[in-house]
């Protein structure tokens, strides 16, 4: 099945100026349905609108972090088909595990580039 | 000797009320000096040799107590680390604003790149994406800073407590200090002028300087 690039997709990080860049880069791939927040609790009340079908999130954020929003998708009835990639800063194998186990889909590791973030997109969504 | 234990634990018992578990380095060695005082006349053998590590370690502590106020760590934890983490969030809000700008200017070129076609349009789209992949510096860079950043918080923290348990020897230092400055002469060496750059708001504007160069004419 074909993907539909008119989905919405929930961009979190706590940095505007990488927004601003995934927002971008989403949009050089024709994604342009990009709604955004700056923490887990911010990505949370937006989810609740409904109508995603992807999530992509950093980590590293306060009040909630990524991984916290993570569970939280994964244990609600209604969002927890969504796909997920983490995008972040954290490298540690230990990071990728914990990751793993709550549920995540994809995870992209910071620098990225173009490519990477459509190759994980294409493993999640189906290519593209 | 009975009476003299009593006393001992009278004063451990009102340094324990007075500053709980936290209790100054100044009054440890009054504790010492206290114990040192109270055994001078029956020490032999054994007693002497524990006598002598007593005074060894009294020493010890005034000689440390000396150095570390000479530090100044009042200095360090109120002027040199909040400059160090002022200068780094500033280096934060300079990158965030340098690459915005940087993709201010990208996603007008991205624009003029849609109205074209075939291998030009490729070749500009090309190049916008690789600008915007390298703008992602300034999220590593943030990161790294805000870790230093809070490291520096914790040497505060740590300096707070040194500053807390050194009061009193700091505040003299202070005041030797205070009184050396007063006599040094009002001119600034070439290190002191070597400062820059400012921090918003505490250097001079371009025509703040223009007019102070024209009041030299």
């Amino acid at each position: 099945m074909a993907v539909d690039k008119k989905m919405k997709v929930l961009i979190v990080d706590d940095y505007r100026t990488m927004l601003r860049i995934l927002r971008n880069l989403l949009r050089q791939l024709d994604f342009r349905n990009v709604e955004e927040a700056t923490d887990g609790t911010e990505a949370l009340q937006k989810l609740r609108e409904g109508g995603y079908g992807l999530i992509i999130s950093d980590w590293n954020m306060e009040p909630m972090t990524g991984i916290q929003l993570l569970r939280h998708v994964r244990g609600d009835e209604k969002m927890k088909r969504i796909p997920f990639i983490m995008v972040t800063a954290e490298s540690k194998p230990e990071n990728v595990v914990a990751a793993k186990q709550a549920g995540v889909s994809n995870y992209i590791v910071k620098p990225f580039n173009a490519e990477t973030l459509r190759g994980k997109m294409a493993s999640v969504l189906g290519e593209f | 000797m009975a009476g003299k234990r009593v006393d001992v634990a009278r004063l451990l018992s009102e340094l324990r009320n007075k500053y709980g578990d936290t209790v100054k380095v100044e009054e440890v060695a009054k504790v010492v000096g206290t114990l040192l005082a109270t055994n001078t006349g029956e020490m032999a053998g054994v007693s002497r040799k524990i006598y002598t590590e007593l005074e060894a370690l009294n020493r010890y502590i005034q000689s440390a107590k000396a150095e570390i106020s000479a530090l100044r760590p009042d200095e360090v934890k109120d002027e040199f680390l909040p400059t160090a983490t002022g200068e780094l969030d500033a280096i934060i809000a300079a990158t965030a604003e340098a690459t915005n700008a940087i993709m201010d200017a990208t996603e007008v070129i991205e624009t003029v790149a849609d109205a074209l076609e075939g291998e030009q349009q490729d070749n500009l789209m090309n190049a916008t994406t690789n600008i915007y992949e390298a703008c992602g510096f300034q999220d590593i860079t943030g990161q790294r800073i805000t870790k230093v950043v809070n490291t520096l918080k914790e040497i505060e923290d740590k300096v707070d407590a040194l500053v807390s348990a050194f009061g009193d020897k700091i505040d003299k230092v202070k005041v030797e200090k205070k009184s050396e400055a007063a006599v040094a002469p009002d001119d600034l060496s070439d290190a002191d002028l070597l400062e820059g750059p400012q921090m918003n708001g505490e250097g001079i504007s371009q025509d703040e300087i223009d007019r102070l160069l024209a009041d030299f004419d």
